[in-house]
């Protein structure tokens, strides 16, 4: 294995990643893990297990960290925002300008990035789950579903319920009142990933979205989100090939492009 | 007045409470100008008569405690006509001023509590809810309000108040005032301006009767002339922000900026912005910025989060940013040359129609344009606020307008102008974050 020179360290609201590259910009080493309430010890314990970076003096290669946690890391350490290392890692894997839709755990993000992999433009959802992650977790889990699961079934149904509400909590009592009508679990599903991904389309159009369209973070693995908000916004989703990897990525990219200059 | 009453209001204010707090600028001064007295490296130290600012806001609200021992007392709205009260002797009050004093010093959310615990919507403004939840509790940052006699709403500013001084004037039992001030899509027509005047002169009649005495025109004109002169030195002192560095931040006139609302049309006010200029281009000669180190210059909209004023500007300046000006700030300021002395009824009537909050949201996507041009601002914040509608409509347009034509990456930030519960730390810390390293690229 190559050696790792730069690392990512991404502390999400829901998960934890770290990433370590190689010389040349490849991912080399990886972990996700759920975010512990003890974000400070989880991020030293995960560092210090990185191959040959220091053990548990802590590495002695440079990181970046991003995500709500990146100011628990040891001063030392470069703090970066999610926004900046989500389009750096993404328009490293996909080497493309356009606009990037980024569902994390806890908020979504629509940034627009320019052909020098700048960040021009973002949007994010403010105050309220609605249009992001934890929204299809908790409507998931009332159906006793994986988030995954949950997703194929509303891919396998003809038919859509209109689901008016895209605050998480009073979604969560539509969904029961419509099965109490007796509509299919399908058909519900469907309507709250669509529910998701007009809340989602409505950002990015509100950020002026330019094509190609992206994805990344956890959402981007949910195939009816990503289908539906294809036929949303009436383009194609291009998709890394570690989605959920490109916040510490981009974070490793950004600490090896400081250990450079 | 009574001439016991007279000479209480005097003792307790002219001569005990004057002195006093002549005694306390002393002392700040003396504080300010010890070495080591200003340990932020990342803002410079304090203009040196930010202490005679603290001397007038105290002065202003002692008054008012002592208003009850004979001076007439009327609530008005920011944006309402005050210098035929002024020259009618009315101690003058701003509900809006004092609920920004709660939210600085950290009531606001208790205040807005109450006045939902009341039956008050929490989708109500947040100024609103505080000045309601301090009728209410009699709570307040500054020791005590004095009760009105008379309620000027100027609508010129949002439809909010009109609601509001109506629960006000119920609460109360005193004559409500309202002027109704047509907005303007794009200029004053002569009937808008005339039917304003007429408002204004009927105005004059009731807060005459409530005052007991004729309004003298000489007054009136002394008291529109030193609107005129406070809103030239005003004007100035935010220009002193075009230059590099600038001497001055948005967040410092957010407080300097108390004097021309409430205490316009005041002779102090006049010499308090002369001595503030005097000063600030004395900076300027010297080129001392009010960010130590500034790398960059930002422009804001809308009203200010009161409640998170310091840690916003700290934040910004450890950042080398400079936020150089403000169309909030730039509203008190930018009708100076409407106000005429000599007509002052007329020029009332024309002034207190153009507001920024009366004119239409391309009047002020213009406004922004010019001010991000004449202060070379990198970029551009725009405060979202959420109790205040009728300056955060459009902005979404604004912002990718701003970026579009003009090349300024602009931020909308949400936030509330006072209540800390619609206030998120870490999301604003994350997107003003995000903002700054797209300026950096």
């Amino acid at each position: 294995m190559s050696t790792v020179v730069a690392i990512g360290a991404d502390a999400g609201s829901t998960t934890t990643k770290l990433v370590g590259i190689s010389h040349d910009g490849v991912i080399v080493w990886e972990t996700i893990e759920p975010t512990e309430p003890r974000m400070r010890e989880q991020l030293e314990r995960l560092l210090a297990t990185i191959p040959g970076s220091g053990g548990s003096a802590g590495p002695t290669v440079p990181v970046v960290a991003t995500g709500y946690g990146r100011n628990l890391v040891d001063t030392k350490h470069r703090r970066v925002t999610e926004i900046t290392c989500h389009a750096t890692g993404v328009y490293r894997s996909i080497r493309s300008s356009g606009t990037l839709i980024d569902i994390g755990g806890q908020d979504s993000k629509v940034i627009v990035i320019d052909a020098a992999g700048g960040v021009v433009n973002f949007a994010m959802n403010d105050k309220c789950a609605a249009g992001t992650g934890r929204f299809l977790e908790v409507v998931a889990a009332r159906m006793r579903e994986s988030v995954q699961d949950f997703a194929a079934l509303a891919l396998s149904s003809p038919e859509e319920v209109a689901i008016s509400n895209t605050c998480t909590v009073f979604a969560e009592s539509e969904m029961v009142s419509l099965l109490a009508q007796g509509h299919a679990i399908e058909s519900i599903s469907r309507g709250l990933h669509r529910a998701l991904a007009r809340r989602v389309a409505s950002l990015a159009r509100s950020a002026g979205a330019v094509a190609p369209l992206m994805m990344s973070g956890g959402g981007a693995h949910n195939v009816a989100l990503r289908a539906l908000l294809e036929n949303e916004l009436g383009a194609a989703i291009r998709l890394p090939a570690k989605p959920q990897l490109m916040g510490a990525y981009g974070a490793a990219l950004l600490a090896l492009r400081r250990a450079a200059a | 007045m009574s001439l016991a009453n007279q000479l209480r209001y005097h003792l307790n204010v002219s001569i005990v409470g004057n002195s006093v707090l002549r005694l306390q600028r002393w002392q700040g001064e003396w504080q300010m100008s010890r070495p080591g007295s200003w340990q932020n490296a990342h803002i410079a130290p304090p203009v040196a008569v930010a202490p005679r600012l603290k001397e007038l806001i105290s002065r202003h609200y002692l008054k008012g405690q002592y208003a009850h021992l004979g001076r007439k007392v009327a609530w008005v709205t920011s944006g309402a006509p005050v210098e035929f009260l002024v020259a009618l002797g009315y101690f003058v009050l701003y509900p809006e001023n004092h609920a920004a004093v709660c939210g600085i010093r950290r009531m606001s959310e208790s205040l807005c509590t109450a006045a939902e615990d009341a039956g008050y919507s929490p989708d109500l403004c947040s100024y609103a809810r505080t000045d309601i939840g301090s009728v209410l509790t009699g709570k307040t940052p500054v020791g005590k309000v004095p009760r009105p006699d008379v309620l000027v709403c100027c609508t010129n500013i949002c439809q909010t108040v009109l609601f509001w001084y109506r629960v006000l004037a119920h609460h109360f039992n005193v004559p409500l005032i309202v002027i109704d001030t047509p907005f303007l899509y794009t200029e004053a027509t002569e009937r808008a301006v005339a039917y304003v005047k007429a408002q204004l002169e009927d105005a004059v009649i009731v807060a005459e009767r409530v005052a007991g005495r004729s309004l003298g025109f000489d007054k009136l004109k002394q008291a529109t002339r030193y609107s005129r002169q406070a809103c030239e030195l005003w004007m100035k002192i935010m220009e002193c922000g075009q230059h590099r560095p600038a001497p001055i931040t948005a967040f410092d006139e957010f407080f300097h900026m108390a004097p021309i609302v409430e205490m316009r049309g005041e002779a102090f006010t006049v010499d308090y912005y002369a001595a503030l200029l005097a000063e600030l281009e004395q900076r300027k000669a010297n080129n001392i910025g009010a960010v130590t180190v500034e790398s960059k210059r930002l422009l804001w909209d809308n009203l200010p989060v009161w409640h998170r004023v310091r840690w916003l500007s700290e934040m910004l300046a450890e950042r080398q940013v400079a936020l150089v000006a403000s169309t909030y700030t730039n509203a008190w300021g930018e009708l100076a040359h409407l106000v005429d002395p000599e007509r002052p009824m007329e020029s009332a009537a024309t002034v207190y129609l153009h507001p920024i909050l009366n004119r239409g949201t391309g009047h002020k996507l213009k406004t922004m344009r010019r001010m991000v041009d004449d202060y070379q601002a990198d970029g551009v914040i725009l405060h979202s606020d959420r109790s205040c509608k009728p300056y955060s409509i459009g902005q979404i347009g604004q912002r990718n307008r701003l970026a579009d034509e003009l090349g300024a990456p602009a931020l909308l930030l949400e936030a509330d102008h006072n209540d800390p519960r619609a206030f998120s730390n870490e999301q604003v810390a994350t997107r003003l974050s995000a903002f700054l390293e797209l300026l950096e690229k």
